[in-house]
């Protein structure tokens, strides 16, 4: 064997995490702070097969854990008071809480953004053994689409199947959408949500202004 | 359109969706230091290049991003099987 000497590692009992949001006199900009969609929303159309709305500044915390540790999955249930989605490609909701299947030993967890650090501060709290909990909520937002062209839109935008046989209420799929991607959830029969990057949010406001025109996009606030 | 099964997701997705990331199960000397260079070297570089089945690894990367086996024939494109890292194929290649 190599004579390299081997680093007796430490476990790490404490874990640096920051309250990220810098206090209530500091208003937060979203991704798409730049398109005014609240000015859209009032002076735009009102009527349209295609409605978005952005459900910007919510705290996204991806937490990676062991799906057959039922002490970490007990725990995500006393932190949150809803258990992990294990079926894959399933989500769940309760209250202010959403949770998202995104592979076999991982979640993304949706929040008000006020509550990120609480979350946070809970699962250091009450989670033990191998895990990860990033908060990454300036890495993305989420967009909400709806209407009934909203499918119609979709189907320009990723190759996903999304009849309702196959795409029921609840179901959620990371995959391509245009030239970016998306994790995209059905939340209703003609209502999505789309949890995309930031730096491709303006690319994706653009996409879908674009293909929404035949069908006509109406902003909400 | 061409679909591929993703055993974690547990159904097909559109082939955009995926990377083909080279031959399956080369599995990592023990001991390195104790290979040969040409051991070595054969380890890091050679690969197969049959025309017919081969074992090759993708991952499912706009998706669960995982990583799993696949057995496609090179010459049709077909794929044979599914199976996940650390199990086995069912199919036999031709060595
Ligand atoms: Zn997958």
């Amino acid at each position: 064997m190599s004579d390299n000497v081997v680093v007796e590692e430490k476990p790490v009992d404490t874990v640096a995490i920051m309250n990220q949001l810098p206090g209530a006199d500091i208003v937060g900009q979203s991704p798409l702070h730049h398109a005014e969609l609240d000015a859209l929303s009032k002076k735009g159309v009102r009527k349209g097969g295609v409605h978005l709305r952005e459900n910007k500044l919510q705290a996204h915390l991806t937490l990676r854990c062991n799906p057959n540790n039922t002490e970490q999955l007990a725990a995500v249930v006393r932190v949150l008071d809803v258990a992990l989605p294990l079926q894959p490609l399933t989500s769940v909701e309760k209250g202010d809480v959403s949770i998202r299947w995104i592979s076999p030993d991982e979640w993304l967890i949706v929040v008000p953004g006020e509550k990120a650090f609480e979350v946070e501060t809970r699962f250091r709290e009450e989670m033990e053994g191998h895990h990860s909990l990033v908060n990454s909520s300036g890495g993305s937002t989420i967009l909400e689409l709806s209407g009934d062209n909203v499918v119609d839109m979709l189907k320009k935008s990723t190759p996903i199947d999304l009849h309702p046989k196959e795409f029921p209420v609840g179901k959620v799929v990371s995959t391509v959408f245009a030239k970016s991607s998306a994790i995209i959830r059905r939340t209703g029969d003609k209502r999505f949500e789309l949890v995309i990057r930031r730096s491709f949010a303006d690319y994706i406001w653009l996409w879908i202004q674009d293909a929404s025109r035949e069908f006509g996009l109406v902003i909400e606030a | 359109m061409f679909h591929i099964y993703c055993p974690h997701c547990g159904e097909y997705r559109e082939e955009e969706e995926f990377h083909a990331k080279g031959q399956a199960h080369i599995a990592r000397p023990l001991d390195p230091e104790a290979c040969s260079d040409k051991e070595w070297g054969e380890y890091l570089f050679f690969r197969k290049n049959p025309r017919g089945l081969h074992h090759e690894l993708w991952v499912h990367a706009a998706g669960c991003r995982k990583f799993f086996n696949v057995t496609r024939d090179t010459q049709t494109y077909e794929i044979k099987e599914v199976y996940k890292i650390g199990e086995q194929p069912s199919f036999v290649t031709e060595e």
